[in-house]
C-alpha cells in the first residue's frame, strides 16, 4: 500500500489541503462534485509510477471556501495560481465530472498548463442532446446512486456510500452540494463559451466516459471532441459515470497508455 | 393583542391522489390546473379576506408560495393590492415576499411602496427566504439564498429611505439608477415582520434589527426555545424582548360541534397537509440550510411547517422509499396522526368554548403580541370555511382580547418592537414554560 499524506500547503492565498501519494512525476487529480472519496485501487496503480497531488477543492470541508470564487471560470483561475506559485506547470492532469469542467476551464485560459490532459465523464459544455442530469433535485442517496451502473457489482462504492450515512457524512456532502450549487447552479454546470475558448487546444486530451453514464451525457463528450478535434475518446462498456471505480483496471490501463504516449 | 386571520388560499380542486403520488404539493403537473375554478378561487379567497375585516380581526395575512396547490398565492403582491383597495381597515401583512426568490429588490420596493400608498399606510411587509421549492420553481441559487436575503432586505431599506437617484453595486443585485419615484405612505417605511420555523439564524437576524418574529405553528416547547434565543440575542442589543416582539400563527378550526370541528380539521392533512408540502430534495436543495439549522431540523421529533421537519432529513439520508403505496392506508394514518398533532397545540380544532381555552393556552405560554388564526386547508366548503371565521370572530376573538389584557401582551403598534430597556437584573422571561410542563408537552 503506498503512503499518502494529507497536508496543508499555503498558496494562492488561502491554505490548500492536498493529498498526495505515490512517486515519480507529479499527476494532477481534480475530484468531481461529491468530493474526494478516498484513495482508492485506482489511485493505488498510477501512484506506482506518479507522484498524485489531489487538491481538495475550497469550500468542501477541508480547504476554506474563497468567497470570490463564485463560477467554475474563478476555481480555474485558483488552481492555475496554485501550480504556477508551485512550479508545478505543465503538469498532467486528470479531472473528473465537474473536476473535467475545472481543467477544461484551466487548458482554455492558458493552453500550456497541462502537457496532457484526461477528462473522464467531464461536465462543462451544454450538451445539444440529453442534459446533464440535475442532480441538485435529488437527495444525496439518489444522486450518489444514479452515478455508477451498478452498485452491487461496485465494491468501491459500498466501501465509500455503504451504510447508514452519518451526520458527519452527511455534513460533508452537504458542504459539496453547496459549494458546487454556487459555482454551477446557473448556467448548471457548464459555461457557454468554453467550447469557443478552447477551439485550437493542442494539449493531448483523452476523453473516457461510461456508456451508462446517467449523470452526463453521451452528447457532452461530443461536444469537447467537436472543441478540441485532437482528443482520444474512450468508452468503457457497462460502466456509468464513475469509471475509476466501476472498471478500474481498464480506466487505469487506459490513463497509462495515455501519458505514456 | 392583534389578532390575524390567515388562509393559504389552497387551490380545492386537485385530486388528492395525485399528491399521494407525486408525494408531494409541489410537483403536481399543473394539467390539474382548471382556471374556471381558480378564477371563483381566487375571488373568494379576496372576498373571505374581506369578510375577515367585517368580522373584526385587526389584521390579513397573506403568503406566496410558487408551481404549488397547497397555496395560490402565486404573485402575493397582486393580491395585497386588491386587499389595499377593497378594505379599509384591516392592516395588510405580507408573511412574505420571498426576496432570493424574486431577485428584484427594487422592483419589490416598488410594488410595496404602491400597496402602502393604495392601502393609506396598512401594510406590514415581511420578508421570507423562500421555501426549498422556491428556490428550484425560480432558479435561485439557494447556495446564496441567505446572501441575498440579507443584501435585498439592506437594499430595499436604503432605496425607501435614501433620496434618489443613487447608484448601487452590490454583491447579488446592481442598479445603475436608483430613484423610485413611489415611496411608501408609512415613514419611514412599512412595519416589517418575519416569519419563520426553525432558522436559528433568522431570529438572530429578527433580533438585530428589532422586527418582530412570526412563529409558523411550530411546536410549543422548541418555540419556546427560539423565543428565548430571540430575547438572549435581544439583551446583547441592548434591549427586553416582550409580546410586541413575536407573533404566533397556528391552524384553527371553530365550528359548533366538536366532532364538526373534527372533521373539517381532518382537511389539514389533506394530500399528506403541509409535510408533504415538497419532497425533500425540493425542500432541501444545497446550500439552503445552514450547518445549525440541519442539526436543529434533526434534533425536531415531528413534521413542521413546509415540508422541513426531521422526518424530512431522515427521508433525505434515508434509501429509496417503497413503490406501492396504498393511500388509503397513507390516508387512515395521517388522520389518526392529527390527533396526536392536536394535543400538541400544533392543530386548534373545536367548539369555541374549547378552542378560546387552547388558544388562551398557547398565549399564556408563548405570550405573543399577535395571534393569528390559519384556516383550514383542503376541499373544505365556502360556508364552513366562513362559518369558522365568524365562530372565531364572535364567540372565540372577544375572549381572546379580554386575557391578553389580563395578561398584558401588548403588539407591535401599541409598544414599538425594541423600546423597552433592559433592566438592573438583566433581560427578563419572554416566555412561561410551566403550562408545557402540566400539559405533559416540551
Amino acid at each position: 500500500m503506498t503512503k499518502w499524506t494529507e497536508e496543508t500547503v499555503k498558496v494562492a492565498g488561502t491554505e490548500l489541503a492536498l493529498v498526495k501519494g505515490g512517486s515519480g512525476k507529479p499527476l494532477l487529480i481534480l475530484h468531481d462534485e461529491l468530493g474526494y472519496p478516498g484513495w482508492m485501487a485506482w489511485n493505488e496503480a498510477l501512484a506506482e509510477t506518479r507522484t498524485l497531488l489531489i487538491p481538495l477543492q475550497p469550500g468542501f470541508g477541508k480547504t476554506p471556501r474563497l468567497d470570490w470564487v463564485r463560477s467554475y471560470r474563478d476555481l480555474a483561475g485558483f488552481y492555475s495560481q496554485v501550480l504556477r506559485e508551485m512550479r508545478l506547470d505543465p503538469i498532467d492532469v486528470i479531472g473528473f465530472s465537474a473536476g473535467g469542467f475545472i481543467a477544461a476551464e484551466m487548458a482554455a485560459a492558458d493552453p500550456r498548463i497541462f502537457s496532457h490532459m484526461v477528462l473522464v465523464a467531464p461536465m462543462g459544455i451544454k450538451a445539444t442532446e440529453g442534459e446533464i442530469l440535475d442532480f441538485f433535485a435529488l437527495t444525496i442517496r439518489h444522486h450518489l446512486r444514479a452515478t455508477v451502473a451498478d452498485p452491487e457489482k461496485t465494491p468501491e462504492f459500498a466501501r465509500i456510500y455503504g451504510g447508514e450515512m452519518t451526520p458527519a457524512q452527511f455534513e460533508a456532502f452537504e458542504d459539496a452540494r453547496a459549494e458546487t450549487a454556487r459555482l454551477g447552479w446557473e448556467p448548471f454546470m457548464h459555461n457557454p463559451s468554453l467550447p469557443f475558448l478552447l477551439r485550437g487546444l493542442t494539449t493531448p486530451t483523452l476523453l473516457i466516459r461510461g456508456t451508462r453514464d446517467a449523470v452526463v451525457p453521451r452528447n457532452c463528450i461530443e461536444e469537447y471532441r467537436k472543441a478540441i478535434p485532437g482528443a482520444q475518446v474512450i468508452e468503457l462498456p457497462g460502466v456509468g459515470h464513475r469509471p475509476e471505480i466501476e472498471d478500474a483496471i481498464a480506466f487505469e490501463r487506459a490513463v497509462q497508455r495515455f501519458l505514456n504516449s | 393583542m392583534k389578532i390575524g386571520y390567515f388562509t393559504e388560499r389552497p387551490y380545492r380542486w386537485v385530486p388528492e391522489e395525485e399528491v399521494f403520488k407525486n408525494r408531494s404539493f409541489f410537483g403536481v403537473s399543473n394539467r390539474f390546473f382548471d382556471p374556471e375554478k381558480a378564477a371563483d378561487d381566487y375571488n373568494y379567497y379576496i372576498d373571505e379576506n374581506c369578510y375577515a375585516e367585517e368580522l373584526g380581526f385587526d389584521l390579513v395575512a397573506l403568503n406566496e408560495h410558487h408551481g404549488n396547490p397547497f397555496c395560490m398565492g402565486s404573485v402575493m403582491n397582486v393580491e395585497a393590492a386588491v386587499l389595499a383597495s377593497r378594505t379599509r381597515r384591516v392592516r395588510i401583512v405580507l408573511i412574505g415576499n420571498p426576496l432570493p426568490a424574486i431577485k428584484h429588490p427594487l422592483r419589490m420596493a416598488e410594488e410595496l411602496a404602491e400597496i402602502d400608498l393604495i392601502s393609506r399606510g396598512r401594510l406590514v411587509t415581511g420578508w421570507v427566504r423562500g421555501a426549498g421549492s422556491e428556490q428550484f420553481f425560480n432558479n435561485a441559487n439557494p447556495a446564496y439564498n441567505r446572501e441575498m436575503f440579507n443584501e435585498a432586505h439592506d437594499f430595499i431599506v436604503q432605496a425607501w429611505t435614501r433620496p434618489g437617484p443613487w447608484r448601487y453595486e452590490g454583491k447579488h443585485f446592481h442598479y445603475r439608477h436608483v430613484n423610485p419615484w413611489a415611496l411608501p405612505y408609512q415613514k419611514p417605511h412599512p412595519p416589517m415582520w418575519i416569519p419563520g420555523v426553525i432558522s436559528p439564524e433568522t431570529v438572530k437576524w429578527c433580533a438585530a434589527h428589532r422586527y418582530p418574529y412570526i412563529g409558523l405553528g411550530t411546536l410549543l416547547g422548541p418555540t419556546c426555545d427560539l423565543w428565548d434565543y430571540y430575547a438572549d440575542e435581544a439583551a446583547r442589543h441592548g434591549y427586553q424582548a416582550g409580546p410586541e416582539n413575536f407573533g404566533y400563527l397556528i391552524p384553527t378550526v371553530v365550528a359548533e360541534t366538536q366532532e364538526k370541528a373534527d372533521t373539517i380539521a381532518n382537511n389539514f392533512v389533506f394530500g399528506g397537509g403541509q409535510n408533504a408540502f415538497s419532497r425533500p430534495e425540493f425542500a432541501m436543495p444545497p446550500g439552503y440550510n445552514s450547518k445549525s439549522a440541519i442539526r436543529m431540523l434533526a434534533k425536531q421529533p415531528t413534521g413542521s411547517w413546509l415540508g422541513v421537519s426531521g422526518d424530512k432529513l431522515a427521508q433525505h439520508v434515508a434509501h429509496d422509499e417503497p413503490e406501492h403505496v396504498d393511500y388509503g392506508e397513507v390516508r387512515r394514518k395521517l388522520i389518526a396522526g392529527l390527533e396526536k398533532v392536536k394535543r400538541n397545540y400544533q392543530v386548534i380544532a373545536g367548539t369555541p368554548e374549547h378552542v378560546l381555552a387552547k388558544v388562551k393556552t398557547i398565549l399564556r405560554i408563548l405570550r405573543p403580541g399577535v395571534f393569528i388564526m390559519f384556516s383550514v386547508q383542503g376541499p373544505v366548503s365556502n360556508e364552513e370555511r366562513r362559518a369558522s371565521m365568524r365562530l372565531f370572530a364572535q364567540e372565540v376573538m372577544p375572549g381572546l382580547r379580554e386575557y391578553s389584557r389580563e395578561i398584558d401582551l401588548p403588539d407591535p403598534f401599541e409598544r414599538t418592537p425594541g423600546s423597552v430597556g433592559l433592566g438592573n437584573g438583566g433581560r427578563r422571561p419572554v416566555v412561561d414554560r410551566e403550562p408545557l410542563r402540566e400539559l405533559g408537552l416540551r
